[in-house]
């Protein structure tokens, strides 16, 4: 395959250039290799040609969730959202704390899927946060990350002795990051909304807390932490300070914790409803801050499905979470790039691609020659209606339903073949 | 005063206009006066039905609702959590889906989640009326409270209404918060600071720890029930202590002014948050609220229950 | 009902004759009922109560009798409650009790279908049982849907259905008296 007269933006090679770029057996050749029979010629002119996109929080749900997604829908609607490589979260039923369930994941995807799945393992059995998870042979297992996402190690002991671990197996550790005894039953923003209408709060302090005893850790330990989807201003700070001290600290970003506050809950729809909750705007410009200065160096999703009859009901019955995988890239280009113009499209690029394989030191993100050749084509300026009923994804339960956005992917390309275009 | 009511619901008074809560209290007028005939019954919602789903159980607002409706001529039923098939793990949607195929004509709900009047408001063709949801609101009894002040004292605007007690879980104070800032009254929320935290000043009423300093100020001060269960563990050391710092005490009523009403949404803790003096004593209009909520009750059952459908 | 412009409506009573018929009714009323103490002149609102009161300050300026008067709110005992298109306004009823042995005579500005006086009568009845109930009505439009007959009428006005009557009242409309046709 052949893409021409696109602008090839290739972050970690520092590429900027209207150029072809070819691809060989699948992976990213020089143009010198081409054959001319038979090779695919795609004309890109106008769009931006970037290494495969890393979404490196996405929740899979299979095994046991299957009727809110399957590996195979959420590949599905990861290709849509011109993602070619996506990383599943382990609070699956079982949950992925075991080599067994990780082979099972692997099969499945290989099976069905036609991005790439990487799974993480947890840090605790079962994600109870009681005992180490069998973080050795998770690893061996080809597992790329630890994580409880969903749940939290609240026992600072356990977490660090965890991180320990993992460091000795070279495995990154990802935390969602949540103090349940601050945080109680809350499930909104605590502040201005949830005192107005009743709901139990979830105060910032409740994340900060937490992404504090990472950056203690990750000194202590002299190990990398991540922190999953940021959400409050004090934790762009204390991310901001440890990394100017040289701490292993990193952060990600949601497009629904800058795309909307907690002024949204207020008509206690449930697709406002997420973990950690939507914020007031002074976390939302802290966010968009940490991003535009590097704070806060990776972009991700969430992608949480839920059927439709489990958001349904009472507010705070409903399970957190919305899909994320066909809207992320048009919100933060909208967003980022042209509504507050806080990074460049190259540099949301490198939060997409670079930064993720860094961290997870992955085989991605570039377009160096003999590289998987997983590309994805971006047209930055495309104007486009979100529209939920025409989602791959088995869930809908999204509020960006009838959103304009400017920015799309429109094509994505995994190993070298046309996984989806528009 | 003529604007025409059109909501089939009362969900709560925060959307209310000040000219729509004034025109219920004065619907309420006309119905108080129908508690005084002999024959204590009116035509209004002959052949409706009205379904008491008091999924968070109650009996005080429950009976005062099956009045309000039987004084209308409905038809009443009533449904408590354990005899629904909630219990048997049917969702609220379907619950309320298979009410209105009984043609429950309106709903009165009462339940532990705010928002869930909202939600089968959305979704029913009923009337539904909040009955209490979770802490966020209880529409009648704010407008009961407001019309028993206005009874008592002739005007809202310009009085200053003290709440005491736990404000953050308390659905009566907020609704009391909406409806009378809307009419122009100056509130002020006292209680412990980890149950009337400094955010309710953002809702334009002050908040004070300093009872004492308070109370001398007051045209009405309306207690909320406190207790010591569970979920307040954490926010206050218990009754006792309580009733010390903050409870209405025969001492303390002594620095309301003569003409302070004394009221409570009940059931009253006699001796936590006021005394038994205090609460038979002649300031105290507690049983008014009590006949109030009756005519309001029938007034907001009249107005939503006659919308065509 | 729409408030019409004045100019696409003809007036068929002026002041002078409103004043008359009802000082004609007030005559009546005293000639049929011996014992004027025992009566009550219960207005439904709006205009029923001015004209009410306007047949007492008659009756008290011929008899010399203070007459009783009362209001009857009629909005909660209709009969078709949720089915109008908006929710008439209610107001507070106001008989002296007992009202057994009493006469009570319903006061309204235009009789039409009958729905009303049904109604009033209905509303009189959870107060009490009266000895008589009777009827008096400033216009008799005709048109009843009930058997419902007035006692005393200040003038009949045939009209055909979708013809409209508006009475105006100074003290409750700020308008001269007057009560106005609209055809349509």
């Amino acid at each position: 395959m052949i893409i021409r007269n696109g602008r090839v933006i290739d972050p970690a090679n520092k590429r900027d250039d209207v150029i072809d770029l070819a691809m060989v057996d699948g992976k990213i050749s020089e143009r010198s290799e081409i054959r001319n029979q038979e090779t695919e010629t795609i004309d890109a002119k106008g769009l931006i040609v970037a290494p495969g996109l890393i979404d490196m929080h996405v929740h899979l749900r299979e095994p046991g969730f299957g009727h809110k997604e399957t590996i195979e829908s959420g590949a599905r609607a990861a290709a849509a959202g011109g993602f070619t490589t996506i990383v599943c979260m382990p609070n699956t039923s079982p949950a992925a704390d075991n080599p067994a369930t990780i082979a099972w994941i692997k099969d499945r995807a290989k099976e069905t899927a036609g991005v790439n799945i990487l799974p993480t393992g947890a840090i605790s059995k079962n994600i109870a946060g009681e005992e180490l998870a069998l973080i050795g042979s998770l690893g061996r297992a080809g597992v790329v990350a630890i994580t409880d996402d969903g749940h939290c190690v609240q026992n600072h002991e356990l977490m660090r002795r965890a991180v320990e671990y993992a460091r000795m197996v070279g495995l990154p550790v990802l935390d969602h990051c949540q103090d349940y005894n601050l945080v109680g039953n809350g499930v909104v923003n605590e502040g201005y909304w949830s005192t107005l209408l009743g709901l139990p709060g979830w105060p910032a302090a409740g994340e900060e807390a937490i992404v504090m005893r990472n950056i203690l850790l990750a000194e202590l330990c002299d190990h990398h932490i991540h922190c999953q989807h940021i959400s409050a201003a004090g934790s762009v700070r204390f991310i901001r300070e440890a990394r100017a001290r040289g701490v292993k600290i990193s952060g990600e970003v949601c497009p629904h914790h800058i795309a909307l506050t907690d002024e949204a809950i207020q008509n206690f729809d449930t697709n406002y409803k997420m973990n950690p909750p939507l914020r007031a705007k002074a976390d939302v410009d802290a966010i968009l801050e940490g991003i535009a200065d590097g704070t806060l160096s990776i972009l991700c999703s969430d992608h949480a499905p839920h059927a439709g009859f489990e958001k349904e009901v009472e507010f705070d019955q409903a399970p957190f979470g919305i899909v994320g995988l066909e809207t992320e890239l048009g919100l933060f280009i909208d967003l980022l790039v042209h509504k507050h113009r806080k990074i460049d499209i190259k540099h949301l690029i490198k939060m997409y691609t670079v930064e993720p394989a860094k961290l997870l030191n992955l085989d991605a993100g570039t377009l160096s020659a003999g590289a998987p050749a997983d590309v994805t084509l971006i047209d930055p300026d495309l104007d486009w209606t979100v529209k939920i009923d025409q989602f791959q994804s088995l869930s809908r339960n999204s509020p960006f339903d009838g959103w304009k956005l400017k920015g799309r992917a429109v094509r994505t390309i995994v190993g070298g073949k046309t996984v989806w275009s528009l | 005063m003529s604007i025409y009511w059109n909501r089939k619901d009362l969900l709560g008074l925060r959307e209310l206009s000040a000219h729509e809560i004034n025109f219920i209290l004065e619907t309420a007028d006309a119905f108080k006066q129908v508690g005084t005939r002999e024959v204590k019954k009116v035509p209004a919602l002959r052949g409706k039905t009205l379904i008491n789903f008091f999924v968070e159980p109650s009996t005080r607002t429950r009976t005062s609702f099956e009045l309000a409706a039987h004084r209308l001529s409905a038809d009443v039923i009533n449904i408590s959590a354990t005899t629904s098939s909630l219990t048997k793990g049917e969702t609220l949607k379907d619950t309320a889906r298979n009410l209105q195929a009984l043609h429950a004509d309106i709903l009165v709900l009462r339940h532990s989640s705010a928002g869930a009047p909202q939600f089968l408001a959305e979704r029913l063709k009923s009337s539904v009326i909040n009955a209490g949801d979770g802490a966020h609101e209880h529409p009648t009894q704010g407008l009961l409270d407001i019309y028993t002040i206005r009874e008592k004292r002739g005007k809202i605007d310009n009085l200053h209404v003290v709440i005491i007690g736990d404000i953050l879980f308390s659905r009566v104070a907020r609704s009391n918060i909406f409806g009378l800032t809307k009419l122009g009254a100056r509130v002020t929320l006292v209680g412990p600071s980890t149950l009337v935290p400094r955010e309710f000043e953002k809702l334009g009423v002050a908040v004070s720890n300093q009872i004492d300093k308070v109370l001398p100020d007051a045209d009405v001060v309306n207690l909320l029930r406190i207790q010591h269960e569970r979920q307040r563990k954490e926010y206050f050391p218990g009754i006792g202590e309580y009733t010390t710092l903050f409870g209405l005490t025969k001492e303390r009523a002594k620095l309301l002014k003569p003409d302070c009403l004394v009221m409570h949404p009940g059931p009253i803790n006699r001796g936590v948050e006021i005394d038994s003096e205090v609460a038979d004593g002649l300031q105290s209009v507690i049983l008014d609220q009590v006949t109030n909520g009756l005519a309001v009750r029938m007034a907001v059952l009249y107005l939503c229950g006659g919308i065509a459908t | 009902m729409d408030e019409k412009k004045h100019n696409s409506g003809v007036p068929v009573m002026d002041a002078e004759a409103i004043r008359r018929a009802l000082r004609r009714i007030a005559h009546e009323i005293i000639e049929q009922n011996g014992d004027l103490k025992s009566v009550v002149l219960a207005g439904i609102p709006l205009r029923g109560v001015e004209v009410a009161r306007r047949l007492a300050e008659f009756i008290r300026q011929v008899a010399k009798i203070d007459i009783e008067t009362g209001t009857i709110d009629v909005a909660m005992h209709r009969d078709d409650v949720g089915t109008r298109a908006e929710l008439p306004i209610v107001h507070a009823s106001k008989l002296p009790l007992p009202l057994e042995h009493r006469t009570v005579i319903i006061v309204d500005d235009v009789l039409f279908t009958g729905r009303t006086a049904r109604a009033a009568m209905d509303a009189i009845s959870s107060f009490g049982r009266p000895a008589r109930i009777q009827l008096a009505a400033l216009v008799d439009r005709g048109h009843r849907e009930l058997p419902i007959r007035a006692d005393y009428v200040g003038k009949n006005l045939p009209t055909a259905t979708r013809e409209q009557i508006q009475v105006r009242l100074q003290n409750v409309d700020k308008e001269p008296d007057a009560v106005w046709l609209f055809k349509e």
